[in-house]
């Protein structure tokens, strides 16, 4: 198996060249305004080292490129290149005084709100028609969109994970109309919970165009280079999708980078289960790793002020970083950090402003800068700004810990000097070498994944398990998964609240390795 | 405290306190918080009275949705249904109503009463049957009471309404009228049996929407000045610091009809090296640290995301949540052998005497 994998992230994009389970290249580029020259640079830059060709000079065969970006989720934050979108929620009666867009933020919503149109249809929790779909009123609606010169459209459905029928025939009968239409379904993106699960249906409508031609650029980018290779885009949930799969549901791409250190964490230690702390620039996140894979939140998720149910890594962040200010009386470290400004602000480097880096060049552990221009900080000061620097990565990762016992934390990112040997609740600290391309090492071992998520009834709750896993397993496999490497991690089961008989919600998410292209 | 006028601000707040006193149970409000803000869009306006104004023989709507809270977020709370359900205890009874009540403070139905006052123009009592969440009818202070027990209606958004007219007891109300709902896809807004105005003065909970205003606020703030949100709790509420730990544990089983199983936590801070679980019926009913009983109801076991404050329901809850465990005083009402009799822990089947959190 031999895969690059790219990290674009704010101030470096960086790709590395894993081989048979060993990283054999690893180069950074900077990040540009357009991010696909930054991609198209670094994959130049690690060609540039030779490690994509073999000893006869003959280029290797690349099975994979994944693309690790957070090009999505800033066009959201950013409102930036986003498109109008078409909401058609099929739920009537129900839902009336709750329709399409309502808990946006304002300023959002009048972006991307295209129009709304409300039909009959949709489900009972136990898989029953709530209501026939109103195809009439569906037709009726297709015609009004493609009148509204709307061509993006975001169709939900009252229980569609429990039965997507409804949603699949409203976006036959749209497309019957609007034949070049975007049509996202909020079936292909999951969970229980009508809004949430809109909202995330229209961001991803909203994504429509930026994501064809982000995903063609980054086509672009590798065929340039040279590189005969399937494109990947990574996921939040430290998975990849094909890139026709992330083409059409972009915002699973959404928290992809930070997920990618973790997983990059995990393979470089060789540890599954581990706390992980990735020190960047300005700040540093704390993650669990449970099966190799980061713990997710809990919590609804808001992106750019909307509520969604997106998988995200759970992740503490704090100000601390390699460009972390330093105050010396009364000691504080951050949160403002000189960031990408590092090579020029910082003491060390003929600026003015005292940072972590800089103790680190005065304290020896690298050599950096001009070591002369922080003489004046003694070993002592800078033992206690470590000191306090530790303090601060100490209190993170008991915050984030589940367990009363130590455990092994793994420390990455380019800011990982910061991070002590030894640190109480922690066994072990784990530095690991190319831990500063920990998010391109993980973009490029990414998985795939598949889940379920779903109501059973009438089963044993084994059966109902059983039934969500062989469901989760084939949505792995055609998202490009190899079945024989399926491994199930995570499986939960709730009865229903209120309801009698056995009826029960299941989620199961199994993973698997990227099936070798034919 | 007189008649006034429920701000946007007020329901915003008691979003995050009814979802507080629901104790794990009644779903969580925010789909009725966002019908109210369409309704204040619309510049409709809600008064809160407090009971004490109501007249001996006003004639009060009891507000209440029931069924799964899994199903209410997909066939979102509209207010024109629950507002239906209101309608039609009218004109059954053939009088109308001059204010409305919630039959429980806790979680969604905490706001539904607001609806239906927006509708019907009239103000909503300040006052509540629960004084939180419970899973079932006969869990009330007007159950307690005796009072009686019907006429009930339960409608559906598709146009089916249901008139109960006539059970002879609490527990057949909740049998009967739970069949419909489940007919009716797990979701019904009811009106539950009116009261006059003299038995919600003898009867009800009072003060629980002001109360859960208070507790939403001083959370909020606490959010927004990055205070300590639980702090925040107590500053407002006669309640007690139980526990701080991490979720190691949920096990979940549904029998007749409801949820039911134990959340397992561990230490953290002070709380290091001590376990604590909580078993719920939908609700938390009963907490107990390293196998020793700790809180019970009728005490309020409220378990609250650590950073956020925010309630933490049982359906919800997950493997590795940061919470913190406060528990409040139940209703006097509920104190007395006739009300544990009702909500005591051996009406959820736990062989245990009632002994309060607030006894020493």
């Amino acid at each position: 198996m031999r895969r690059i994998g790219i990290d674009v992230g704010g101030t470096n994009t960086d790709a590395v060249l894993i081989e048979e389970g060993r990283v054999v290249g690893a180069v950074k580029a900077p990040t540009s305004q357009d991010v696909t020259t930054g991609i198209l640079d670094s994959l130049k830059k690690l060609a540039a080292t030779g490690v994509l060709r073999g000893a006869d000079g003959t280029p290797k065969k690349v099975d994979g490129v994944m693309i690790g970006t957070t090009h999505f989720i800033n066009a959201v934050v950013q409102r930036r290149h986003l498109t109008k979108v078409a909401a058609l929620r099929l739920g009537l009666p129900s839902g009336a005084s709750l329709p399409p867009f309502c808990d946006w933020p304002e300023d959002l919503a009048t972006l991307v709100r295209g129009g709304v149109w409300m039909v009959e249809g949709g489900h009972e929790y136990d898989g029953r028609p709530f209501m026939p779909l109103d195809e009439a009123a569906v037709l009726k609606a297709a015609h009004e969109m493609k009148a509204a010169g709307l061509r993006s459209v975001g169709i939900s459905s009252v229980f569609s994970p429990l039965d997507p029928s409804h949603e699949k025939r409203a976006a036959e009968l749209v497309a019957s109309v609007i034949p070049d239409a975007a049509i996202t379904c909020s079936s292909d993106l999951g969970r229980i919970g009508l809004l949430e699960r809109e909202n995330a249906g229209l961001l991803n409508a909203a994504l429509a165009d930026l994501s064809r031609d982000t995903i063609a650029a980054f086509e672009k980018a590798i065929r340039d280079s040279g590189i005969a290779a399937p494109l990947f885009i990574t996921q939040n949930d430290g998975t990849v999708a094909e890139a026709s799969q992330a083409r059409r549901l972009p915002v699973y791409s959404f928290a992809s980078g930070a997920t990618n250190s973790m997983r990059g964490a995990a393979y470089l230690s060789g540890l599954s289960d581990a706390m992980v702390i990735d020190v960047g620039g300005t700040t540093t996140d704390v993650g669990q790793l449970k099966l190799g894979f980061p713990r997710e939140a809990n919590s609804v998720v808001k992106v750019g002020g909307v509520r969604t149910l997106f998988r995200m890594p759970d992740l503490l962040s704090i100000g601390l970083g390699g460009g972390s200010h330093v105050v010396l009386d009364p000691l504080s470290i951050g949160p403002v950090s000189v960031g990408y400004r590092l090579l020029t602000d910082a003491i060390a480097f003929g600026g003015t402003q005292l940072t972590t880096t800089d103790v680190a060049v005065a304290a020896g552990v690298f050599d950096l800068g001009d070591r002369t221009k922080v003489a004046h900080l003694d070993a002592a000061t800078c033992a206690r700004v470590f000191s306090e620097a530790a303090r601060l990565a100490e209190e993170a990762v008991d915050r984030m810990k589940t367990e009363a016992g130590d455990v092994p934390l793994i420390a990455v990112g380019g800011g990982a000097f910061l991070i002590p040997e030894k640190m109480a609740g922690v066994s072990q600290v784990i530095h690991v070498e190319h831990g500063d391309c920990a998010n391109a090492v993980g973009a490029a071992i990414a998985q795939v994944s598949g889940e379920c998520d779903q109501i059973f009834k009438d089963m044993t709750r084994v059966e109902a398990i059983e039934a969500a896993q062989q469901i989760a397993n084939d949505r792995a496999v055609a998202a490009g998964a190899d079945r024989a490497t399926l491994l199930t991690i995570e499986s939960e089961d709730m009865p229903l609240a209120y309801l009698p008989g056995n009826s029960v919600r299941v989620r199961v998410r199994v993973v698997g390795d990227v099936a070798a292209t034919a | 405290m007189s008649r006034r006028e429920i701000t946007e601000d007020d329901i915003e707040s008691l979003a995050v306190g009814a979802w507080i006193l629901g104790t794990g149970g009644g779903g969580n409000p925010y789909l009725s918080l966002l019908n109210m803000r369409v309704l204040y869009r619309e510049g409709r306006r809600v008064q809160l009275m407090p009971a004490s104004d109501l007249g001996d023989a006003d004639w009060v709507g009891v507000i209440a949705n029931m069924g799964a809270p899994l199903v209410g977020i997909e066939r979102l709370t509209d207010h024109e249904t629950i507002a239906r359900a209101a309608r039609l205890m009218e004109e059954h009874t053939g009088r109308r109503f001059d204010a409305v009540m919630g039959m429980e403070i806790g979680g969604g139905n905490g706001i539904r009463p607001l609806m239906v006052a927006a509708h019907l123009g009239v103000p909503v009592v300040d006052s509540d049957t629960m004084g939180r969440a419970y899973p079932e009818a006969q869990m009330t202070s007007v159950a307690v009471g005796g009072l009686k027990p019907c006429p009930l209606t339960a409608v559906d958004v598709r146009g089916l309404e249901s008139i109960v007219d006539t059970v002879p007891t609490w527990k057949w109300a909740e049998r009967i009228v739970r069949k419909i709902c489940v007919e009716y896809g797990s979701t019904a807004p009811t009106c539950q049996p009116p009261r006059t105005g003299a038995e919600v003065k003898k009867w009800g909970i009072h003060g629980t929407t002001t109360k859960a205003i208070a507790i939403g606020r001083a959370v909020r703030e606490a959010q927004r000045t990055h205070g300590d949100p639980v702090a925040a709790i107590l500053s407002v509420e006669p309640g007690r610091l139980l526990y701080k730990g991490k979720v190691v544990d949920v096990e979940r089983r549904a029998t007749e009809g409801f949820l039911r199983g134990v959340a397992r936590f561990e230490g953290m801070d002070d709380w290091r090296g001590s376990a604590l679980h909580i078993n719920f019926q939908n609700e938390w009913i009963v907490a107990s640290r390293d196998g020793e009983p700790l809180a019970m109801t009728p005490d309020l076991i409220c378990v609250l995301d650590a950073v956020s404050g925010e309630a933490v329901g049982t359906e919800t809850i997950r493997y590795g949540q940061r919470v913190t465990v406060i528990a409040l005083p139940g209703p006097d009402i509920f104190l007395t052998p006739e009300g544990l009799a009702h909500v005591g822990p051996r009406a959820f089947g736990y062989d245990l005497d009632f002994r309060s959190v607030f006894a020493s």
